[in-house]
């Protein structure tokens, strides 16, 4: 059913510290893994050895250049991009079939592709790039937060998390229910002033990133002082006779 | 957004289709009864139907086609398939009474007609919509897609008075949509500072793409090729849709077949134009990831 919950009794989501992503792709890579072995229809490439190469993916990482407005050096972010788990999911009520739809237990947006038709509307209601259409296939992917894992008791407890957060070797990543206070994403939104990417779409995503903390400033011309040595001797008389000249 | 053949093809041929039967829904063309009714309803039901096959494949699974009509509730595409179901089994004895009767139905007729409105209302708000497409999300959409509907069913229905004011309104609507359309994106507020949420640090730059090739959204969504030659194809489309035929319909004798035929011929070939150029030109917010637009 394509209506959204009024509420959903949890909201299940990610973290992303865009301070601590690398951006080593290696979350990427463990959600291609896990999504193509796993649920549904298998992530497909597209002429993957040909002259050019595409594919479906669950989760992209561009990476940004900031100029800070305030001077000083360009950071580098490293920007994961997923699915967010939208409150108010733009790619569900779009949806002809009912294909597409948000559990009202723990928040996650689902497709399911034995009803989807690919007509690809819902891909275009989503302002994030969140959803791909499986070319192979033909119905649309995108991610399930691993639903297929987090509730999943043939799992040692450790892996019951998304394969993306699992894998992350820095630690950027973290999986948890934004409707508890007290839980570990609620409290690092908190400390960290989480924020919402493109707000002004009004989609209220779960899912929240860490801003990058402010780099060291240089401090003011380091290198003068070595450019200002004085020559002497030799050096110093053809120093001051090239100037002359 | 990419401008896929199929999905132009929909859009003109149904809106010209469920346009011309409004008009004969509601009685204002009565062909006389045989041949001449039966082929004057083939030719509404053909270019809805038509353009509603084309639809379908623009679809990556179609055999779930059916359940398209199941979501009215809060999906447009699936009120547009329930209204143009409804317009066309409610029609069809309208038809069937004119042609053999020779006598327009009423009582089916007009609400015949206004589903085939509505049903060109909702196609255009599947655009409209689209909070992610700012060029789309306005009401200049589905008045755009109505102007269409009325001005392609006048035509057909050779009204020549009619046909002319409506290319008249359409001219000024295309011109509109044009115009203000450019300026939506900048209305959004969608930047890229807003999509990475780092504009509280300072101005973004896109220094390495996700990935080195190409991918469904950048094909689907980032469609910049087609911009370049934007201003001439405007032109062409206002001149081929609205100037042209406004013109012949002027020359023409009223009721003269020749004349419907090439303003007709020169209207489709503008709304292609016009269609295609509603597709290219449109930007989706998701460019801004990419620092697209
Ligand atoms: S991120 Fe996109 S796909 Fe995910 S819930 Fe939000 S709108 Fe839907
Ligand atoms: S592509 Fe599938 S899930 Fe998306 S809107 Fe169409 S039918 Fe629904």
């Amino acid at each position: 059913m394509t209506e959204l919950p009024q509420k959903t009794d949890r909201k299940l989501g990610l973290v992303i510290d865009l301070d601590i992503c690398v951006g080593c792709h290696a979350c990427v890579t463990a959600c291609k893994g896990w999504n193509t072995e796993n649920y549904g229809a298998p992530l497909a490439d597209m002429n993957a050895y040909g002259e050019d190469p595409s594919g479906t993916f669950l989760n992209r990482i561009h990476s940004y250049e900031v100029q800070p407005s305030g001077g000083g050096c360009a950071q580098t972010v490293h920007f994961p991009k997923s699915c967010l788990h939208c409150e108010d999911a733009p790619c569900v009520t779009v949806c002809p079939t009912g294909a597409s739809y948000k559990r009202a237990e723990d928040g996650i947006v689902l497709v399911n592709e034995d009803a989807c038709m690919g007509c690809g509307l819902c891909a275009w209601a989503c302002p994030y790039g969140a959803r791909e259409m499986d070319r192979a296939a033909g119905v649309m992917k995108k991610c399930t937060l691993c639903v297929d894992r987090i509730y999943n008791e043939n799992l040692p407890e450790v892996d019951r998390v998304p394969a993306c957060v699992r894998t992350c070797p820095a630690g950027a990543r973290h999986f948890g229910d934004f409707a508890d206070p007290d839980s570990n994403v609620s409290r690092m939104v908190a400390e960290r002033g989480g924020m919402d990417l493109m707000p002004e779409q009004g989609t209220k995503p779960v899912n929240k990133y860490l801003p990058p903390r402010p780099k060291d400033r240089p401090a003011a011309a380091p290198l003068t002082p070595i450019a200002d040595v004085k020559a002497t001797g030799v050096a110093g008389f053809l120093d001051r006779l090239l100037e002359k000249l | 957004m990419h401008p896929a053949p199929s999905v132009i093809v929909f859009t003109v041929l149904s809106g010209l289709g469920f346009g011309f039967l409004a008009y004969l829904g509601a009685g204002l063309v009565v062909p006389p009864a045989g041949w001449a009714a039966f082929l004057v309803w083939g030719l509404g039901y053909g270019f809805a139907v038509v353009g509603l096959l084309a639809s379908v494949f623009h679809l990556g699974n179609p055999k779930n086609a059916i359940r398209a009509f199941s979501q009215w509730r809060t999906s447009w595409l699936s009120r547009e398939g329930i209204f143009s179901v409804l317009t066309l089994l409610i029609l069809a004895p309208v038809a069937l009474f004119e042609i053999f009767g020779g006598f327009p139905l009423a009582t089916l007729g007009w609400p015949g007609a206004l589903l085939a409105l509505v049903t060109v209302f909702c196609t255009s708000m599947i655009y409209a919509q689209l909070k992610t497409v700012p060029r789309w999300n306005q009401w200049l959409t589905p008045v755009m897609f109505m102007t269409f509907a009325l001005t392609g069913g006048a035509i057909l229905s050779g009204f020549n008075v009619l046909s002319i004011l409506l290319c008249v309104v359409l001219t000024a609507v295309l011109v509109a949509i044009f115009n203000v359309g450019d300026k939506r994106l900048a209305d959004s507020g969608s930047t890229m500072e807003t999509a990475t949420g780092l504009g509280k640090i300072g101005k973004v730059r896109l220094y390495e793409g996700p990935h080195t090739g190409t991918n469904y959204l950048m094909d689907e969504m980032i469609y910049v090729v087609g911009r370049r030659h934007a201003q001439k194809l405007r032109v062409i489309a206002v001149a081929f849709a609205a100037i042209l035929p406004a013109l012949v319909m002027l020359i023409a004798p009223e009721g003269s077949l020749f004349g419907i035929a090439l303003a007709l011929i020169f209207h489709l070939t503008g709304a292609a134009a016009a269609r295609w150029l509603f597709f290219a030109e449109a930007e989706h917010v998701v460019g801004l990831y990419y620092g697209a637009r």
